[in-house]
């Protein structure tokens, strides 16, 4: 037998850490993982995303139980979880406030991500994990709302399988592919259960494990943006860290409290939330030959959707290829390497010759996937000296604002009915979004910084 | 108190969520409105006489037709019924109590008469809502807006519902009654200028007799749309406020169907919520415990 490994504990708990790491685990996790003590509001959101989850794999087993994934029965099947299966209403409302409800989560999470630089070095990849996650999340709640087999569920998969057979070329097959059939059918609701309750959340529950161990190594941001590590004590302990375990998790114990009474309250109270959460569509089953007259996907999905329907063949012309050129323009101005130069104009020349040789669908489903996958590139266009917003000019304060309040107005108008008025706000909004990202290496850098202090800012409760 | 909490969040709610998007109605006009809803009067849902005689009136007057596929006939002891009343007053012979609320007449026979399957009814009070109003306004002032009509196949016509398959089937309590049209159209040249409005008036008499007057408009500023104003009934068995009384309770019952665990989870609701404010403020006191020791 090999060597006896060296530990403290001794009895069962002795027992088991010499054959399991469970209190070097306990420790790097929890008792002696050191995060900044200034965590603020924002940081209530990381912890909530994972009680979400869990709320979500636990109702979905219960729901999974009862629910019959069949086009025939799919519907009937959600009103009898509804009816006739015991504390059933509360299971699937649950579920179903909990999908807008991660959303909400997520979104906020992001957020104190972006205001707080926390996806600068050494965070890049922790970044990129959570990134991850909010792509296989959106997967997540596409094939899920499909299940209920309403008329929203069924137009609303139509649309999005639809959007595929705008690729050129293997388009048209490939929607077919995927739906396994030529409409949204039986075929599609099977392998849509399927991908909804084990295929994506395996990869989903994978990534965030990869997401906490990331963090875990690299450790938390704050608010101040100061790296605690560089002020240690004699142990080695970071000065303005404090043990996750009982601080923390004491204080997202309140953070859970509260959210649950907001979760509770839009659950018994609300659980439509006036056709946000439940359209009052999808209380119609699904019928494949009444197409409804609007069909909007739920409110987390609307502000990719404005941007998708932004993007009209009028608007490539006289909207993207100015602002292409713009950015070529800005971009040869600058002191970048020569071959990014070129590059960059490579793959503005590339996509102007694409605008007119392909739809503007495509297109419009390009910028609708660039929308998503362009927050993967914020380590690298985030020139700032400082990380947080604490300490950059005030101005870039009013930029973030404008961000929010496009988003905002991006979302509105995809629950809209198409409107001539909606296309050019949504247009004009489409190139503001694109034009924060895009410009970010530029403007972040831009103005005088305020000086970060050497230890974290906090006051004692 | 319990209770005063539940209304105001139920009433804030889709007040919040609609604020949170928008500030204006959404997809009003997608949802094909129009007529104006009346509102339906909410503490019927409380009622349980009421909601019992919702349930005689369906009965009596829908399940001959139209399913309600979703909800058992026992589960309407909710309503404060036996299955003993329940078997005498609701059902049909050859059923049994834990059945669906189904239909006898067979699809094929409903399509060759009707033209198309009368709908189920389960969750029409939910399926009906827009940001115009609650399903329930919309069954409320659906079934009291039925006209006659006699250029159509049935005789009837409806405020809400232009072009309606089914006919008047209240008619022997409400009666029937006309209604007054108006559109204004603005009429264009060639170019495509406005050259002037029309007004056109259609109406029917209680009897369903159609007549149409044309006329231009020549003062005043006129804008386009249309106002359907129906008329007083006629020949019905109940006054219009009994007639009304009636409907309220059949779509009080047809609310609690689309839901029938409402109640519950409103009165629960209010108990998890308070729970959950003890439960805060003893998350609260905890996390400000620990955190003395941090300076």
């Amino acid at each position: 037998m090999a060597a006896e490994k060296k530990i403290e504990t001794t009895g069962l708990l002795g027992w088991i850490d010499q054959r399991f790491p469970l209190t070097a685990n306990y420790k790097a996790h929890l008792s002696e993982y050191y995060a900044p003590k200034n965590f603020n509001f924002w940081y209530f959101f990381g912890s909530l995303a994972m009680l979400v989850l869990v709320i979500q794999i636990v109702t979905g087993i219960f729901l999974t139980m009862h629910y019959k994934p069949d086009a025939a029965r799919a519907f009937e099947s959600v009103e009898y979880i509804m009816r006739d299966v015991p504390w059933g209403w509360l299971v699937r409302y649950m579920h179903s406030t909990g999908a807008s409800a991660f959303f909400v989560v997520v979104y906020l999470h992001m957020f104190r991500g972006l205001i707080y630089g926390s996806y600068r070095k050494p965070r890049e990849l922790l970044w990129i994990f959570g990134c991850l996650i909010f792509l296989v999340l959106m997967a997540e709640a596409f094939f899920g709302y499909l299940l209920p087999w309403g008329q929203m569920s069924y137009w609303g998969a139509q649309v999005i399988v639809n959007l595929f057979s705008a690729i050129p070329f293997i388009g048209p097959e490939l929607s077919v592919w995927i739906r396994g059939d030529y409409v949204v059918g039986d075929a599609t609701l099977n392998r849509f259960f399927a991908f909804h309750v084990i295929a994506i959340p395996l990869v989903l529950l994978g990534l965030v494990a990869a997401h906490i161990l990331a963090l875990h190594e690299v450790g938390s941001n704050n608010p101040d943006g100061i790296e605690i590590k560089k002020n240690k004590d004699a142990q080695g302990r970071p000065l303005d860290g404090i043990p996750f375990h009982p601080y923390y998790t004491v204080h997202d114990i309140l953070g859970v409290a509260v959210f649950l009474m907001i979760f509770s309250a839009v659950v018994f109270l609300a659980p439509e939330m006036g056709g946000y959460f439940l359209e009052f569509n999808n209380f119609i089953p699904a019928d494949p030959l009444k197409t409804p007259a609007h069909i909007a996907p739920v409110w987390y999905f609307t502000p990719y959707y404005s941007i998708l329907r932004a993007i009209t063949g009028e608007f490539l012309i006289f909207g993207l290829i100015p602002f292409l050129l713009f950015y070529l323009a800005v971009v040869w101005m600058s002191r970048t390497k020569f071959l990014s130069k070129l590059i960059a104009a490579a793959a503005v020349g590339a996509l102007i010759v694409g605008f007119f040789l392909f739809d503007a669908k495509f297109w419009g489903v390009v910028a609708m996937g660039a929308s998503v996958m362009i927050f993967f590139a914020m380590p690298w266009i985030d020139n700032s000296p400082v990380k947080s917003i604490r300490y950059r000019p005030d101005w870039h304060k009013a930029v973030y604002a404008v961000f929010v309040v496009i988003f905002v107005v991006l979302g509105y108008f995809g629950v809209q009915a198409p409107s001539a008025i909606g296309e050019r706000i949504s247009q004009a909004c489409t190139l503001l979004y694109f034009g924060f990202f895009l410009f970010m290496p530029w403007w972040s850098a831009m103005g005088e910084p305020k000086p970060v202090p050497e230890r974290v800012t906090f006051a004692p409760h | 108190m319990t209770l005063w909490i539940s209304r105001l969040v139920t009433r804030l709610a889709p007040a919040l969520a609609a604020a949170a998007l928008a500030l204006v109605p959404v997809a009003s006009q997608a949802a094909g409105g129009g007529y104006p809803l009346d509102h339906f009067p909410k503490s019927k849902l409380t009622d349980q006489a009421g909601l019992q005689n919702g349930a005689k009136l369906f009965s009596n007057y829908c399940l001959g037709c139209h399913s309600l596929g979703l909800m058992r006939y026992n589960r309407l002891t909710d309503l404060g019924l036996t299955e003993q009343q329940i078997r005498e007053n609701l059902m049909f012979t050859g059923t049994k109590v834990g059945d669906p609320m189904r239909i006898a007449m067979a699809p094929s026979d409903a399509k060759e008469w009707f033209g198309a399957l009368p709908p189920d009814l389960s969750v029409t009070a939910r399926a009906r809502s827009s940001h115009d109003g609650s399903g329930s306004d919309w069954l409320y002032t659906y079934l009291r807006s039925y006209y006659r009509d006699a250029t159509r196949a049935t005789g009837w016509n409806n405020a809400v519902f232009a072009n309606v398959g089914m006919p008047h089937v209240l008619f022997e309590l409400q009666g029937s009654r006309g209604v007054t049209i108006e559109e204004i159209r603005a009429s264009k040249g060639e170019d495509g200028k406005t050259t002037g409005f029309t007004k056109t008036v259609v109406s029917f008499d209680s009897n369903g007799q159609r007549t149409e007057t044309v006329e231009k408009i020549t003062t005043g500023h006129p804008h386009e749309g249309s106002t359907i104003k129906l008329g007083p009934a006629v020949g019905g068995k109940l006054t219009q406020a009994q007639y009304d009384e009636q409907i309220a309770d059949l779509v009080a019952f047809l609310t609690y169907v689309s839901d029938p665990s409402a109640k519950t989870r409103t009165t629960l609701g209010t108990y998890v919520l308070l729970f959950l404010a003890f439960f805060t403020g003893l998350a609260w006191w905890l996390n400000r415990e620990y955190w003395k020791d941090i300076k």
